[in-house]
């Protein structure tokens, strides 16, 4: 029985090396991305936007490869469009996330997909689905996904509180993709965030310039002032 | 009233000059001349009842079910070729399933009622195949509430409140307008069913009849069941004082 090889992108791909979380409140969900696509080691768009709209109130984040998950992501578009025209109401996120799930997992040998489901419906509110590697349905109250992400799971254990609000919520997503982003190679640029609540969908952006900056090591390591040398650094004199 | 169809009757590809499909009408006479079936749907629930005819003494009691359950919160009860009405409980059991697999959700009775509603008019299309010769009455509780639907031999189908189909669809239908359907509970409307049934049934042309009932509700927690045992008797009891009284004149 062949295994899924999760490692291995067919030559040339594109691959979503990426940072994607989604995170629940009170009145919606935050998700956020970076925007960082990757062939190899050349960027190939450094200010994708990998939240994508499959429903009105319902949007996922993707990460892997970005054929699959982009594939992916029209079919459950399509879908919910029908879902909505045959039952005449928007559909639960519960029902994207399971659209999502069914292709995932019955195609598990050959996607390379890993994606968040997060959004709002009237019978539940909020929810973020997590749909990792193999095909699994997690519904959590903040989940995170892509190669940055495993730089964060610490981070995120020990900041996330349950009851924020919504100011919380974009800071702990703005952090931590910021965290993830400077950690992992496969991760960067911008970060783009949706807020979605009954009301709307409201696109947040955040210039690469403008990212929450930590410990960037200003300290030089080996050097303190007691012994530090009078003598300022001079050229070598070179014979010509 | 019956006119016939010489010659744009035989097959269900052929339109009658006045523009209708006889094999389809000619289905709906197989609902007609069979046991009445009734539905109620109230303020928390619904209830399905079956006048089942009962043509041998040697018949065990209770074995030959009219109503099917689809699916745990959705009940069929059919009126007409019998066969056929198992048939399409199946399918609406694998539509069910079906969506449930999909969407990860159960289905609303709406969605299922369309489903069976585009299966049923699939058979009016073909000369190949007869149509069904069954009207199913569909009852369930989903997320919107108690629903009753009924899909006629011809594909079509409507929301009701109350819903009658068969032999004695006329008398029911107007014993069914006398209630006021949205104000009674599941349990009442199991009294009113039983006694609608025993009333629309004609002991002249017809000798025995079973009474078959199932509900959902609040008492069954959103699962379509048959009623039980003791509420069974207790609503045959009534519905027979109600038919006495009535006699009293």
């Amino acid at each position: 029985m062949d295994t899924v090889d999760i490692s291995r992108l067919k030559s040339g791909e594109v691959n979503l090396g990426t940072s994607i979380m989604a995170v629940q409140f009170k009145d919606g969900v935050i998700i956020g991305a970076d925007s960082r696509t990757t062939t190899g080691s050349y960027i190939a768009n450094r200010v994708t936007d990998k939240l994508t709209h499959v429903h009105d109130r319902v949007y996922c984040c993707r990460s892997g490869s970005a054929a699959d998950t982009q594939a992916v992501a029209d079919i459950v578009h399509y879908y919910l469009q029908m879902y909505t025209q045959q039952f005449g109401s928007p559909p639960a996120v519960h029902t994207a996330a399971a659209l999502f799930q069914k292709i995932c997992y019955e195609n598990k040998d050959a996607l390379s997909a890993g994606i968040i489901v997060a959004g709002w419906d009237k019978e539940v509110g909020p929810s973020v689905y997590n749909i990792p590697l193999g095909g699994g349905l997690f519904r959590q109250p903040w989940a995170i996904g892509g190669s940055g992400s495993t730089y964060v799971y610490g981070y995120c254990d020990a900041t996330y509180q349950e009851g924020w609000g919504k100011e919380e919520c974009v800071n702990f997503v703005k952090n931590t993709l910021a965290l993830a982003m400077s950690r992992d190679g496969s991760s960067g640029g911008v970060i783009r965030m949706c807020v979605i609540t009954e009301e709307g969908v409201e696109r947040l952006f955040i210039p690469g310039d403008q990212l929450p900056r930590f410990w960037e090591g200003k300290e030089v390591i080996g050097q303190d002032s007691a012994t530090k040398s009078t003598y300022e650094a001079v050229p070598i004199d070179v014979e010509v | 009233m019956t006119s016939i169809g010489t010659g744009y009757d035989l097959s269900s590809s052929t339109y009658s000059p006045d523009g209708r499909i006889f094999q389809v009408e000619y289905a709906n006479k197989a609902v007609e001349n069979s046991g009445t079936a009734i539905g109620l749907r109230v303020k928390d629930g619904v209830v399905l009842a079956v006048e089942k005819l009962v043509h041998s003494k040697l018949l065990v009691p209770e074995s030959n079910r009219r109503i099917q359950t689809v699916d745990k919160h959705i009940g069929l009860a059919t009126a007409g070729l019998l066969a056929d009405g198992r048939h399409l409980a199946n399918r609406a059991r694998d539509e069910a399933e079906n969506y449930r697999d999909t969407y990860r959700s159960p289905s609303p009775v709406k969605a299922l009622a369309d489903r069976l509603g585009l299966y049923v008019q699939a058979y009016t299309l073909y000369s190949s195949v007869r149509p069904f010769g069954i009207s199913s009455i569909l009852g369930g509780i989903d997320k919107e509430g108690p629903q009753l639907f009924v899909v006629e031999p011809s594909g079509v189908f409507f929301g009701y409140h109350g819903a009658a189909v068969g032999k004695g669809r006329q008398l029911a239908k107007t014993e069914l307008e006398k209630l006021q359907l949205s104000d009674l509970t599941t349990r009442e409307a199991v009294y009113e069913s039983a006694r609608i049934i025993h009333l629309v049934h004609d002991d002249a042309k017809d000798k025995d009849f079973e009474l078959e009932v199932s509900w959902i509700g609040p008492e069954t927690n959103g699962l379509h069941l048959p009623i039980p045992k003791d509420l069974w008797q207790e609503a045959d009891k009534r519905a027979r004082e109600a038919l006495d009284e009535e006699m009293v004149d």
